[in-house]
């Protein structure tokens, strides 16, 4: 997850670390127990030596790497605040245009290397993949079906759900093309 | 398969077969399908349009008469039944789910939905009674006086399987329930359908859409009229969400 989440997170008013991941939790609901509070703490040292955020009442920026690791016992209980840096980082980041890249080529190169070798049956694979991506699908899914109308986290969900649906319609391509090539 | 291992399935078809046309042009739709179907079982059968899942479907609920083979449902067989047994079958045994809902457009929802009841033979006081309750299930108690035309997709769908309901049927047969829905609607029916497998009802759905398949517990796909692969359904994979997301390492 990238610093700038934690960040961002902090730019409707300040909190402490603890308050930071309840923050987190409602914006993700059941996707929120797979980050882990060491996470959220790494984040915050980082961003605090960064001079994007500082402790309230510690003074702000240039202060906070003296202050020594936002880190470690007790960071929970600390209150934690944009500088007029982070304001400036978030504002950026908010326009940036960015979008996780899909890892589609290897994929298409172990179904390619299987069949020049003769390795494996590239439709073998490919439905091996398949049954994979319906096993997360169904948990998406139902995870979506547990979570109450209008929810953030449904709308996450519902994302992760379409992604995965877009990536077996791919596999079914795959497949077809597969089949075709091996009667050929 | 040993008689006794099947543990009575509720649908259960050997060797079925639906041909259209004769000599040169004929199409075997469905070619010697062998299928059971549980008590309870959530089934979704996928493959390519024109593959025949659609006849099948049809064939399975007494919509179609099979060409060749034997179709049991609920240990009575039915591939012989006359027009009138189809139709009472057809009546009392099964519900159907459409793609484009076939609602009546002139209807409220609750008339739509009562209608099966008043068909066969209820009186309309239990026909409207069972409506209001079948509604309610369904979350559209503030919409039966709504005609369809006022209703959203999803809504108009949960109506048609509200209907569907009407008659307490053994099984379920939906065609492409989500094909004309977005994809907060097909959420809904999702939602809708594992209430309805929760309560024991036996389901099987025919659809391209890999989310209804997913939650289904078995997914049959089908090519040229034959059934060439099966896939068990299970979970297990709930702690990686959220790498599906992005989040955590």
């Amino acid at each position: 997850m990238q610093q700038e989440v934690v960040l961002a997170m902090l730019a409707k008013e300040p909190s402490s670390g603890s308050g930071l991941r309840a923050r987190l939790n409602d914006a993700l609901g059941p996707l929120g127990e797979a980050m882990n509070d060491g996470q959220i703490y790494v984040n915050l040292s980082r961003l605090e030596k960064a001079g994007l955020i500082a402790r309230q009442g510690i003074g702000m920026p240039g202060a906070g790497a003296g202050a020594g690791a936002g880190a470690g016992p007790g960071a929970g209980r600390k209150v934690y605040q944009l500088t007029a840096a982070g304001q400036e980082r978030v504002a950026e980041w908010l326009t940036e245009v960015s979008w996780p890249k899909p890892d589609l080529a290897e994929f298409h190169l172990k179904l390619v290397a299987a069949a020049q070798a003769g390795l494996a049956d590239p439709i073998g694979i490919v439905d091996a993949q398949r049954r994979e991506l319906l096993r997360r699908l169904r948990d998406v899914e139902r995870a979506a079906m547990a979570e109450p109308g209008g929810s953030q986290a449904g709308l996450l969900l519902e994302g992760i759900a379409l992604r995965l649906q877009a990536d077996l319609r791919w596999l079914e391509a795959c497949e077809r093309a597969w089949t075709d090539r091996r009667y050929r | 398969m040993n008689e006794n291992d099947s543990a009575d399935p509720l649908v259960r078809c050997r060797g079925l077969r639906k041909e259209y046309g004769s000599g040169e042009g004929m199409v075997r739709a469905v070619d010697e399908v062998d299928l059971e179907v549980a008590r309870g079982e959530a089934l979704a059968i996928m493959g390519p349009s024109g593959c025949g899942k659609s006849t099948l479907l049809h064939l399975l609920g007494g919509l179609d008469r099979p060409t060749a083979g034997e179709l049991w449902l609920g240990g009575r067989r039915i591939d012989r039944l006359c027009e009138r047994g189809l139709a009472q079958l057809r009546r009392h045994d099964v519900g159907f789910v459409f793609q484009a809902f076939h609602l009546m457009d002139e209807l409220t929802a609750e008339e739509n939905v009562e209608l099966p009841a008043l068909l066969a033979g209820r009186s309309p006081r239990d026909a409207r009674q069972r409506a209001r309750e079948l509604l309610g299930e369904v979350g559209l108690a503030d919409r039966a006086d709504h005609l369809p035309s006022a209703l959203s997709g999803g809504q108009r769908q949960r109506v048609a399987v509200a209907r569907a309901l009407a008659n307490e049927p053994q099984l379920v047969l939906a065609d492409e329930p989500t094909g004309n829905l977005d994809s907060a609607a097909t959420l809904e029916v999702l939602r809708l359908f594992e209430d309805l497998h929760t309560a024991g009802l036996t389901l099987v759905v025919v659809t391209h859409d890999e989310r209804i398949a997913a939650t289904a517990d078995r997914l049959i796909s089908m090519r040229d009229g034959a059934l060439v692969d099966e896939t068990r359904l299970v979970g297990g994979t709930r702690g990686n969400l959220g790498d599906l997301a992005g989040l955590g390492g």
